[in-house]
């Protein structure tokens, strides 16, 4: 029994205790404690990659045998997809948590914010490992209620007035994937994912069934902030500090938003035309809608926080396409093309929106406004943020060779190829509105005329800040490369494969052939 | 089945209470009514008519008991739940010091 995967779970929730007791003796301790953790779960997962044979993990908690095929054990699951988002995560976890080193030092309390922000992290690594639904639920909970505490950080008039908003929708939410667990539970029994799986094979899509599935989509879709649900989203991720703005957009609602919707989804229950139209359809509005209420912003993170909903639409419709494809029993290529366009964005976009925050963070540092209007020739006296923004907006607007083009343009192709001519046209359209989006952000931080009654509140940006943004700007042309056969076999086809290999998730668990 | 349509009206009452009163207080008054509403149901699902506690013991002769799983997870949710409350009603006291009212509507710097 290979117990590695539960390190996931166990340092950052370790480092959560042991922060606030320690920290409080030792100087410094809390900084290097948790972006060593992290570093290390970021060169664990890394290693896996290049070392593994892409194997599959599974670790049942307490080592429980399975009785007559029947999941007795709490299971861990650590496959392609896991694994994949475990990188996302952890990546993205280190390069916010080494910046926030120097930025957090404006606030005080600075124990319980690393101490929260493992909390955090720990809670997103559990929902990606855990093999069942009650587990998700449990896990989920704990990384959001750490995100509502570093959303009210600040302790200000909006920080609070956000957090509470976010909140009451984020808690709705909770309560309505818990009612789905219960009556998951009330169907079939179990609440072993896989075990659910084998269960719901042998019955038809009966109605109690069919409402699950919505109030599933439904919370998920609120945790995910895809439109209609996206109310606490802008003002939730604009009011919390840089760098856990950064991790909020970058990787929160991708980890207990849209991978819960992909494993319950894909692996789980049936799939369905409807539900498949369903998820496709919300997608696509995200996207859309995202994109229009995001040009009218002079909020530079509220900008920021529209752009996420419209880039999680790209995310969804990548894997709707997928989804709808292998209902059909269409091309199966084209199906693997869309997940793999998907999931590729999903990364992609943890990356540039994650660095997008941190330079809005570091303008906020220097300059200590967010407003657009205000700003003005901070070309000239922040170069290094100007390179790393305008690389960044490059990325979200899809110009090559930044990695935004190449995951667009996976998606595109693989709409058109599917026949989905009008996703296509949305995507094509949506692209070009975001770039004219982004340009009027540079214009009016960068290139304005210098505003005369501007004040630097900071002399320089510190060294921890520049190293994350640096890094991230190279990440976001150097993941480019991910396309390449070798790394693309060895990072995203596993990951895809775990989508598109319906029954397999079941399968390695029970190890019963359905 | 009855009891399961109350259980569900009963979370109606509470999402009616988040979605109307103007009071934060109430709000999460609201919020708690729909988190033991669920709480009931999940309770309810493990019940079997005629049903006893889950404890072995000797002499009794094919017992029937109710399923455990369920009380369990209830109990788990009942301590996220009483986290989220004390969360939900320290950001509301935050609030209050800082606007001075638990009036919903005039809490509202955030706008677009």
């Amino acid at each position: 029994m290979n117990l590695l995967p539960s390190l996931y779970i166990i340092l950052p929730l370790l480092g959560a205790f042991l922060i606030p007791v320690i920290g409080h003796f030792i100087k410094g301790f809390q900084k290097a404690f948790s972006s060593s953790i992290l570093l290390f779960l970021v060169i664990y997962t890394v290693w896996y990659y290049v070392a593994g044979n892409g194997e599959n993990y599974i670790v049942n908690i307490g080592g429980w045998e399975a009785y007559e095929g029947i999941p007795i054990a709490i299971y861990l699951v650590f496959d392609g997809l896991s694994s994949f988002l475990l990188l996302t995560i952890n990546l993205i976890g280190f390069l916010s948590v080494f910046y926030a080193l120097s930025y957090m030092r404006a606030y005080t309390a600075e124990n319980n914010f690393y101490s929260l922000f493992c909390l955090m992290v720990g809670g997103m690594n559990g929902v990606v490992l855990s093999g069942d639904i009650f587990n998700i639920y449990v896990f989920l909970e704990i990384s959001v209620i750490a995100s509502y505490a570093l959303v009210a950080f600040g302790t200000e008039k909006r920080e609070l007035e956000a957090s509470f908003k976010y909140q009451v929708l984020g808690g709705i939410a909770s309560l309505l994937i818990l009612f789905a667990a219960g009556m998951l539970y009330w169907q079939t029994g179990t609440l072993n994912l896989a075990d659910i799986s084998r269960v719901l094979k042998e019955h038809s899509h009966t109605f109690p069934l069919l409402f699950t599935e919505v109030m599933l989509i439904t919370g998920f879709g609120l945790k995910a902030a895809m439109i209609p649900f996206h109310a606490w989203l802008p003002d939730a991720h604009s009011s919390a500090p840089s760098p856990i703005s950064s991790m909020l957009s970058g990787v929160l609602i991708k980890a207990v938003g849209i991978y819960a919707l992909l494993r319950l989804f894909f692996n789980i229950f049936a799939l369905s035309y409807e539900i498949s139209m369903v998820i496709t359809t919300l997608g696509a509005i995200s996207m859309v809608l995202g994109v229009i209420l995001a040009i009218g912003q002079w909020d530079l993170k509220r900008l920021l926080a529209y752009h996420s909903i419209s880039q999680m639409g790209y995310v969804v419709i990548g894997l709707g396409i997928g989804m709808m494809i292998i209902f059909r029993q269409g091309n199966e290529t084209v199906a693997a093309l869309a997940i793999t366009g998907g999931l590729f964005h999903l990364i992609n976009h943890a990356v540039f929106k994650g660095l997008l925050f941190l330079n809005a963070g570091a303008i906020e540092f220097m300059t200590g406004t967010r407003d657009l209007k205000k700003m003005g020739g901070l070309a000239q006296k922040m170069p290094l943020t100007a390179t790393t923004s305008l690389g960044a907006s490059f990325a979200i607007s899809g110009i090559p060779p930044f990695n935004g083009f190449f995951s667009k343009l996976l998606i595109i192709i693989a709409a058109i190829q599917g026949n989905f001519f009008l996703l296509a046209a949305l995507a094509v359209f949506v692209n070009f509105v975001t770039l004219g989006s982004f340009m009027k952000f540079h214009r009016y931080a960068f290139q304005n005329a210098p505003e005369p009654k501007m004040k630097f509140i900071a002399p320089k940006l510190p060294f921890s800040m520049k190293f994350s943004m640096i890094t991230m700007l190279i990440l976001c042309v150097l993941m480019s490369l991910i396309l390449l056969p070798p790394v693309r076999e060895t990072l995203l086809d596993p990951a895809v494969e775990a989508l598109m290999n319906l029954n397999d998730y079941a399968i390695i668990i029970t190890g019963i052939q359905i | 089945m009855t009891v399961y349509i109350m259980t569900f009206i009963l979370f109606l009452v509470g999402l009616y209470g988040v979605l109307t009163r103007r009071n934060m207080i109430k709000i999460v008054i609201g919020f708690s009514i729909m988190e033991f509403s669920i709480f009931l149901f999940i309770a309810l699902t493990g019940y079997i008519n005629n049903g006893i506690a889950p404890i072995i013991m000797a002499g009794e002769e094919e017992p029937v008991y109710v399923d455990p799983l369920p009380q369990a997870m209830v109990l788990t949710a009942i301590v996220i739940g009483l986290a989220t409350t004390a969360m939900l009603l320290a950001i509301a006291i935050r609030i209050y010091k800082k606007y001075g009212t638990f009036d919903i509507r005039k809490v509202n710097e955030l706008k677009g």
